[in-house]
């Protein structure tokens, strides 16, 4: 019996061909690239691409992991603090060598990450609110592991991972490479990635078919913590400080906007991993072209704000609800 | 066969009011107060400085400008949407305080107001009438209001100062009977907040929409006005609040506001305000933004501990409100 | 009885959804005073003609004349305005907020502007006690019993001045006092000259209750007249397109003949209780044979299966298969023990729309054919390949979207989705429902030679035909629980209708905590 409620008739929607919505991120890289061929000097200098890399890396890292948690339908707003907590443990594991410090800042990433996880999928929370105490409390914890301070860090090894090249590429843009292709691997060619992408797609098919449900959502929490943690070891290099005040800030934002404007929607059911690298390059080329036209901070701002809508209300009209 | 292509909701089976629901519902509504009480009671006796009259007014004033934002953002989560967007004005408002402030205190107070509420006007049609969810468009109005702020301050270089002098500083410096007068504006705008919210044709058709919105469209709430009225609204309060800290300062500073959404939506959710919407009270707002005060308060009490402890201890106190919530709230729909 | 003009004159109605043409030329006339009845089985097209009248949808075609003129409603409050109000079935009220208040949203007794509360809480519990609702009108409405729910959803009706009320099965969840409760509302109001839209499948009260009667099937109104004289067997007849003195020379399903079973029981359940749902539902199905659930809405049927396995919390019961208990019952679970459901909702509970056709097939058999977390291709397209061959899905491809097909092939994949587990019993709910003609002959084809191949089956229709020419038992239900099961000779379309259309038993027994 559909006896249910009367949904008030939808509003008028323009159709875009599909074309667009798959591919219109791809064309904003290649037309922002060309602008800047054309209108900005030296823009395609090799110097200059490498900056463009290095600068966007750590976002591409941190959006890969909200992609994987956008697509079972969720959101992680912790990513920012998680990067600040694995900025803190660093210095703290240091004196045993630069590895030890890595993994242990990474697991903090998967245990804030199998926190959100548990809020989510055993409690039931709604994940802006399950992940909105992370990003209050994180980034608190990582100032209390750190002492409150920005700690210089010298270790060689660790410096070198923020500005050390490995046969020409610098080490965080590799990263980033490889961690783009195991995402793509893992959604498309794994079991685990299948199943996540069907839970976003339809919960209940999903639970009625056996698989199991929590299992994925906290994985694919646990893997948002993870990359977290390792943009924020890169960014800590970089620094070559751990400043947990200020490193990670605003991160959510950026991921989140790489991803939405990569063409994942925020309902689930479907994870565009090159998207969502492609959605990060948009935002750091857009950011570089205001900069290098000497358009001020407040310009990107605003410029940011009308990507993410136009973004979001391309992508909003897949969906036929 | 025909099948109807609009898939129908599930059937909500009804429960008699168990001891659990009356339980749930009662927790929900004095929770925060609980909660409050206990921290000021355990604050008092831990430590000889905490009960004064004045070190509580000062609570009291730092707590004001969180209040009056909080008091928006409340009305909006009932109505079941999230307004990012509030630190972000209450920065802006405040550097437009300031900067209007050369010309009078009537300036200085309806130049921030007027910005404010066009933003939320803004986030409120958009949401209506395009059905994007509320968390990308006021995300995207956070961006445009930080970006406007910067733009109008020289990408934050300056720091417009209000002219010593103005009448406009006693909106955040003066104090009547021991309290300031931004304590006493978070008081009569909650108050008249309540009287909104319980007492008005308004605040129903906000419980509706926030409720079911479906069955509010059904039952003839306008729901796209209440819903503009609402950010419209969320957006005047988080300005106020930018105002009057800048009265209070004397100069619309350009790095405030950032991440105090957050603070503010964990307020709102310690305070009992279902984040899903449909339910909520002004006076447990009230509480949790009491609650998080208090939290600062020890903290700087404590001295050798920093604010990055009252984050955590925020956390904390959010993480278990919003599961006790949940779970007094599913004992509350026992089958 | 003074013969009145018709308060709403509908004519020659018609609306069509992508795919489906839901309402073809129906016609309805409603009077003052008058309490008339409509009904129809699931998918008959009752939903979509109470939101047209409501103003939730607007026709394609035909005419509504209200009190007169024609109208059109834009929006549901259009049809408000008219005074048409509409009760749904679940109440489409807010159950956060309190009764007095639902009552009284939009028309609150205001004081000096701000709304009078002792006084709305007041008029509130004079109004309900008129409806002999005796509750706590601040409490929200969701705590209070769907019985004095929907007497708050008529009371509002009422106070809106309505002069036509529409009510969308509105007992189906009642106790037997607050039936009587609203039927004497119902009379008192339709005294008073209001005219009454009443939608329900439960015969004995609109035999009680209404004057005359429209019967929709497929779109289509196929019967329209007094009850009174109506014979309950006649009625049940136009509802399910049977005719019982016509004489049939062969059937159009594709079921083959009947077989008789003997042999252990593959799977039995037993006690399957669920308050207000199932009560102590008993099923046992055999290797090869097809067994029949068969019911009207909201018999439980749908309920029964998903019970079965694990996809319905149950309060007691149990499932055994092979003769070993089935602890822990979900449907992960269940798929270990070798069951499999197709579901009823192929939508929301299905497909899942944006993956392709190949990995929805392979969405339960996933961890099969992968080898070491990762996706064997080949194994894959092997079992893909197999599948859309033998259930001849037509498809792009089998990388095609699951959600660009039409729904005959939609539920061809979702049923190799089961099949490719290799189930012993396989439980389908509706299996074609919203299918074309040539799928539907496939599919139950499909059906008869997966029974022959031993592989155990339950299947739940709606389509008389199907279920009697389909099934080789039938276990009948009614409000949750099992009131006769038919085998062999007895297997037969007058049988069935007999036992679905005898008085509805009344004795529920009520376990309050």
């Amino acid at each position: 019996m559909t006896t249910d409620t009367a949904r008030p008739p939808a509003s008028r929607r323009i159709a875009l061909p599909r074309v667009v919505q798959n591919y219109g991120v791809y064309a904003a890289v290649l037309a922002l690239l060309a602008y800047n061929a054309v209108f900005t000097p030296h823009f395609l200098d090799g110097a200059n691409l490498r900056t463009q890399l290095v600068q966007a890396a750590p976002i591409v890292i941190v959006a890969l992991g909200m992609a994987l948690v956008i697509g079972s339908e969720g959101i992680d707003l912790s990513v920012g603090s998680v990067m600040a907590l694995a900025a803190a443990i660093i210095p703290l594991y240091l004196g045993f060598g630069v590895w030890p410090a890595v993994i242990m800042a990474l697991v903090a990433g998967m245990a804030a990450g199998l926190f959100n996880g548990t809020l989510v999928a055993v409690v039931g929370l709604q994940p802006i609110v399950a992940t909105l105490a992370l990003l209050v409390a994180g980034r608190g914890l990582a100032l209390v592991f750190a002492g409150g301070q920005l700690k210089q860090l010298h270790n060689p090894d660790l410096l070198a991972l923020g500005d050390g090249d490995l046969a020409g590429v610098p080490v965080i843009v590799l990263a980033a490479a490889a961690l783009t292709l195991v995402t793509a691997v893992l959604v498309g060619r794994t079991t685990y990635g299948r199943r996540l992408v069907a839970v976003g797609g339809n919960r209940s098919a999903a639970a009625l078919a056996g698989l199991p449900v929590r299992r994925i959502l906290i994985t694919a929490y646990v893997l948002c913590g993870l990359f977290a943690a390792v943009a924020g070891v890169f960014a800590t290099a970089r620094l070559t400080a751990s400043d947990p005040s200020a490193i990670g800030n605003l991160a959510e934002l950026s991921a989140i906007t790489a991803v939405v404007v990569g063409g994942t929607p925020l309902t689930g059911g479907r994870i565009r991993v090159l998207g969502t690298v492609a959605g990060a390059l948009v935002m750091q080329l857009v950011r570089a072209t205001l900069i290098k036209h000497d358009l001020p901070d407040s310009a990107a701002q605003m410029t940011q704000a009308a990507i993410i809508l136009l973004a979001v209300y391309i992508a909003r009209e897949r969906r036929t609800r | 066969m025909i099948a109807d292509p609009i898939a129908a909701p599930k059937t909500v089976r009804p429960g008699r009011a168990s001891r659990a629901e009356r339980l749930a519902s009662v927790s929900q509504r004095h929770g925060a107060l609980t909660m409050l009480v206990l921290a000021v009671i355990a604050a008092s006796v831990t430590f000889d400085s905490f009960a004064t009259a004045e070190n509580l007014a000062g609570i009291a004033i730092q707590s004001s400008f969180l209040a009056v934002i909080a008091l928006g953002m409340t009305f909006v989560i009932i109505g079941g949407g999230i307004d990012l967007s509030v630190g972000a004005v209450f920065a802006l408002a405040g550097v437009l305080a300031a900067f209007g402030s050369r010309w009078g205190p009537v300036t200085a107070l309806l130049l921030p107001l007027a910005a404010g509420a066009l933003i939320g006007l803004v986030h409120g049609v958009l949401i209506a009438r395009t059905g994007l969810a509320p968390f990308i468009v006021t995300l995207a109005g956070l961006l445009a209001a930080r970006g406007l702020m910067l733009a109008l301050t020289t990408e934050g270089a300056d720091t417009p100062l209000v002219p010593r002098g103005s009448g406009f500083l006693e909106l955040g410096r003066g104090v009547v009977l021991g309290l300031g007068v931004p304590v006493w504006i978070a008081i009569v705008l909650s108050g008249l907040g309540t009287v909104l919210l319980h007492r008005t044709r308004y605040g129903q058709f906000l419980f509706a929409v926030g409720g079911n919105e479906d069955a509010a469209s059904l039952m003839g709430v306008p729901v796209a006005r209440v819903k503009i009225t609402t950010y419209a609204l969320s957006g005047l309060l988080a300005a106020l609040a930018g105002t009057l800290n800048a009265a209070r300062l004397g100069s619309g500073v350009t790095i405030l506001g950032v991440g105090m959404e957050l603070d503010v939506i964990a307020a709102v959710v310690i305070g009992g305000t279902l984040l899903v919407g449909g339910a909520g009270a002004v006076g447990g707002t009230v509480c949790g933004v009491l609650i998080l005060g208090v939290i600062q308060n020890v903290v700087n009490q404590i001295g050798t501990l920093t604010s990055s402890v009252q984050s955590v201890v925020s956390g904390a106190f959010l993480v278990v409100a919003v599961v006790a919530q949940t779970y007094l709230s599913r004992a509350g729909r026992a089958r | 009885m003074s013969d009145l003009a018709p308060l709403l004159d509908a004519g020659g109605v018609t609306k069509r959804f992508p795919g489906v043409l839901a309402l073809d030329g129906v016609d309805l006339s409603l009077t003052p005073g008058r309490v008339h009845a409509l009904v129809g089985e699931n998918g008959a097209g009752k939903s979509t003609l109470i939101k047209i009248l409501s103003g939730a949808y607007r026709a394609d075609a035909g005419e509504i004349v209200h009190d007169g003129h024609p109208v059109a409603f834009a929006r549901p409050l259009d049809a408000r305005a008219a005074g048409i109000s509409t009760i749904y079935q679940e109440v489409n009220l807010i159950p956060l907020m309190s009764v007095a208040r639902n009552l009284f949203l939009g028309r609150e007794p205001r004081r000096l502007g701000l709304l009078d509360l002792r006084r709305m809480n007041r008029e509130a519990e004079r109004v309900l006690a008129g409806y002999g609702v005796h509750v706590d009108v601040t409490r929200p409405l969701g705590t209070i019993g769907l019985g004095a729910r929907q007497m708050v959803a008529l009371a509002r009706a009422v106070a809106e001045d309505a002069k036509l009320l529409i009510m969308d099965e509105p007992t189906s969840s009642l106790e037997p006092r607050e039936v009587e409760t609203l039927f004497s509302v119902v009379a008192s109001l339709t005294a008073k000259g209001m005219a009454v839209l009443y939608v329900s499948h439960r015969l004995e009260e609109l035999y009680r209750l209404c004057e005359t009667v429209t019967v929709l099937r497929d779109g289509r109104v196929v019967h329209t007249g007094p009850l009174a004289g109506l014979d309950r067997l006649a009625l049940v007849a136009h509802m399910l397109g049977r005719e019982l003195d016509q004489v049939r020379e062969e059937g159009t399903t594709r079921f083959g003949e009947h077989r008789d079973h003997t042999g252990p029981p593959l799977m039995r359940a037993e006690g399957l209780t669920k308050r207000h749902v199932l009560r102590g539902v008993g099923l046992t199905v055999r290797a090869g044979e097809v067994t029949g659930l068969g019911g009207l809405l909201g018999a439980g049927r749908s309920e029964t299966a998903k019970a079965i396995v694990g996809a319905l919390p149950l309060d007691s019961g149990t499932v055994t298969v092979d003769g070993r208990r089935v602890r822990r019952l979900s449907p992960a679970a269940a798929i270990r023990a070798g069951m499999a459901l197709l579901p009823e909702d192929r939508k929301a509970e299905g497909i899942v729309p944006d993956l392709s056709v190949r990995e929805n097939i392979l969405l339960a058999a996933m961890p099969r054919v992968s080898r070491f977390g990762f996706v064997s291709r080949k194994r894959q397209d092997r079992i893909v390949a197999t599948f859309m061959k033998r259930l001849r899905i037509k498809a792009a491809g089998p990388e095609q979207k699951v959600g660009e097909l039409s729904g005959g092939n939609q539920q061809k994949v979702l049923l190799a989705r089961w099949l490719c587990l290799n189930p012993r019993l396989l439980l389908l709910d509706e299996p074609t429902r919203g299918i074309d003609v040539g799928a539907k002959a496939e599919v139950q084809a499909l059906i008869d030679e997966l029974a022959a191949d031993g592989l155990a089956v339950v299947l739940i229709s709606s389509d008389l035909e199907e279920l009697v020419e389909g099934a080789d038992r039938i276990v009948v239900l009614r409000a949750g629980a099992v009131v006769t099961e038919l085998e062999g000779d007895d297997v037969d379309e007058p049988a069935v209708m007999a036992a679905l259309a005898e008085a509805e038993p009344w004795k529920e027994d009520r376990d309050d905590d």
